[in-house]
């Protein structure tokens, strides 16, 4: 089925009328030399086999029970999210044109914009970003925008961050003359230690990054942070989970006035544990909150409730003047769409879970990974590698490389974690695990029962 | 016509100047924009002002003025350092749609060279500059 609504007729007679011989011809000012040539594309297929050979690679990943985590979480999402988010009223993924025409899609942000309010502590939200990692991005150059008390561009990333999350800001914000500082983590605790930060008192610096939980699950000392990045006229970037919020404290809470303020300055994050399924990586959403201080440095759109001319309440985007039609190459962004149907999706959870229902989740959570942690511990070569107070993930450190035990773990359909091997070399046979609440007993002890006779049998066999 | 009070300096970028007190250099300056560009802009609902202690070379762009659906970056007629900033306009952006020249000043800068050696309109120059842009 063709989705170009143009006849090899009506091609024609457009080419005809402007006085060109062919499509190719409209391209003519491209030089020559800057032709790529053929694609090496293999050529079309049709619907039904593009059904088919979907459905045998979809069948070829099988349904392993997973027990990865590391910034994308599988929770329950209950049926009526997306039988409610994929209706006709709603299923447009991108933002309305004639914004205020679409007052049911302005509304629905609207409400999604307060839910992240309410559910980071923070005065205003946007309407969201791509991911968790771009929006750590966008966070950094929003930093150096919103700390006209520092002029240089220093940012300081600690090691504990999602090292994806820090690879796609040093790639966006590091080609915008930001220098990124790294802070390293505490090897026991497997945290940032304020000690770790101090070096930088009195230093010009623009921002400090802080994970809760941190990469490998564990609680960082979010107030002391806070309250040492303050005292230094250092803004504070959280990055954050948006189900651990209902058992942790939110950012817009951390630290005490001491240092002037308390709170978080930015709050960004991945929305995917909000309704969105893993879907092999994406599509997720990035959110991000402020202070009402700094919503001029904020990118990305912004819904407003308003009253029109008969006092009716309405809404419509607002603060446009940030935005490239407007501020052109001044705009604090470059995005300019939202990722509206995981954000509906999102919101239709969380309306849905309500705060009881979240805490339930993000509680189910917590006890999970402790009863995964602790089942797996208690065989032979297995060991956590942090004291550290976590949430819903953890790092275990086994006695041989993770690889191929985790090898032998997909051959028996258990995905066991994420071996921390390229990334973090020195933490020796690290691997990262998460539960969730879609974690059953009868799955913990499924896995501890598959990596102690995978852990015995390599022992027999060396 | 708008209004073009003789006594002060223009660019072309629509900001004026006018002499405080003091011989430049070291003199002080007072910036703010036109009637011209305020009432192009419309109403304006915020305008964020350069923090005092700035040092600012002329041509910067160093305050911003945004109406509901346009924004404009002003920039700095002179090089100095900026004094003060009008801080009556974070909470009163109206202020420089209502008296322009007045109470709606954006910045003052303690010049490091001689204004005149600024490229600067004198009142008559700008008004003709602004009648040769609406041809």
């Amino acid at each position: 089925m063709a989705f170009i609504p143009h006849t090899a007729d009506d091609v024609a007679r457009m080419l005809e009328l402007i006085g060109v011989q062919s499509i190719d011809d409209l391209f003519d000012e491209i030089p020559a030399e800057l032709n790529a040539g053929a694609l090496g594309v293999p050529p079309s297929l049709s619907e039904m086999e593009v059904g088919r050979l979907l459905s045998e690679r979809a069948a070829g990943d099988g349904r392993p029970l997973n027990f990865i985590g590391a910034g994308a979480y599988e929770h329950h999402i209950p049926a009526p999210v997306w039988a409610i988010t994929t209706r006709g009223e709603f299923y447009s993924a991108y933002t309305p044109y004639q914004a205020e025409a679409s007052q049911g899609t302005l509304q629905l942000i609207y409400e999604y914009q307060s839910m992240m309010c309410a559910l980071t502590s923070m005065e205003v939200s946007n309407a969201s970003l791509y991911d968790g990692a771009s929006a750590l991005a966008e966070a950094c150059l929003m930093a150096v925008r919103a700390n006209r008390a520092v002029s240089s561009r220093r940012i300081l990333l600690p090691r504990a961050v999602n090292p994806t999350y820090a690879q796609v800001a040093r790639a966006i914000a590091g080609n915008q003359d930001i220098v990124f500082e790294t802070v390293d983590f505490d090897r026991a605790a497997g945290r940032t230690l304020l000690e770790s930060v101090q070096p930088f008192s009195g230093q010009e610096v623009t921002a400090l990054v802080i994970q809760q939980p941190n990469f490998f699950g564990s609680l960082e000392e979010v107030d002391e942070l806070t309250d040492w990045a303050h005292q230094n006229k250092i803004l504070v970037i959280a990055v954050v989970n948006p189900t651990s919020l209902a058992l942790l404290k939110p950012p817009g809470q951390w630290g005490s006035a001491t240092g002037g303020h308390q709170g978080a300055d930015i709050v960004c994050g991945e929305g995917q544990p909000l309704g969105v399924p893993l879907a092999s990586g994406g599509p997720y959403f990035g959110f991000m909150a402020t202070r009402m201080q700094y919503v001029r440095q904020m990118p990305g759109r912004i819904v407003g409730r308003t009253v029109d001319v008969e006092g009716r309440p309405g809404f419509s985007l607002t603060l446009q003047a940030r935005e490239q039609h407007i501020r052109r190459s001044k705009a604090t962004s470059n995005i300019c769409t939202n990722q509206g149907l995981l954000v509906t999706a999102a919101t239709i959870y969380m309306s849905l879970l309500g705060a009881a229902g979240l805490e339930r989740v993000a509680a189910a959570s917590l006890q999970r990974t402790a009863d995964l942690v602790a089942a797996l511990s208690r065989i032979a070569g297995v060991r956590p590698a942090f004291t550290a107070a976590r949430f819903h993930e953890a790092v275990l450190l086994l006695d041989r490389p993770v690889a191929p035990v985790l090898a032998a773990l997909a051959r028996r359909g258990i995905v066991g974690g994420l071996d921390l091997a390229e990334r973090y070399p020195e933490l020796g046979h690290a691997l990262l695990v998460c539960a969730s609440e879609t974690k059953l007993d009868v799955d913990i002890e499924a896995y501890a029962g598959a990596l102690a006779d995978i852990l015995q049998a390599s022992r027999a066999a060396a | 016509m708008s209004n073009i009070p003789g006594d002060l300096r223009y660019t072309k970028s629509h900001e004026w100047v006018r002499s405080l007190h003091g011989e430049a250099p070291d003199g002080t300056v007072e910036v703010g924009i036109s009637e011209h560009a305020q009432s192009a802009l419309g109403d304006l609902v915020f305008v964020e002002v350069p923090d005092a202690g700035r040092v600012l070379k002329a041509g910067e762009a160093c305050a911003v003025v945004e109406s509901v659906k346009a924004a404009s970056d002003v920039y700095s007629p002179v090089s100095g350092k900026v004094t003060a900033g009008n801080a009556a306009l974070a909470t009163q952006p109206e202020l420089l749609n209502q008296d322009p020249y007045g109470t709606g000043w954006l910045f003052r800068v303690q010049t490091s060279s001689p204004i005149e050696d600024a490229s600067l309109l004198s009142a008559a120059d700008y008004a003709k500059y602004l009648a040769d842009a609406a041809h």
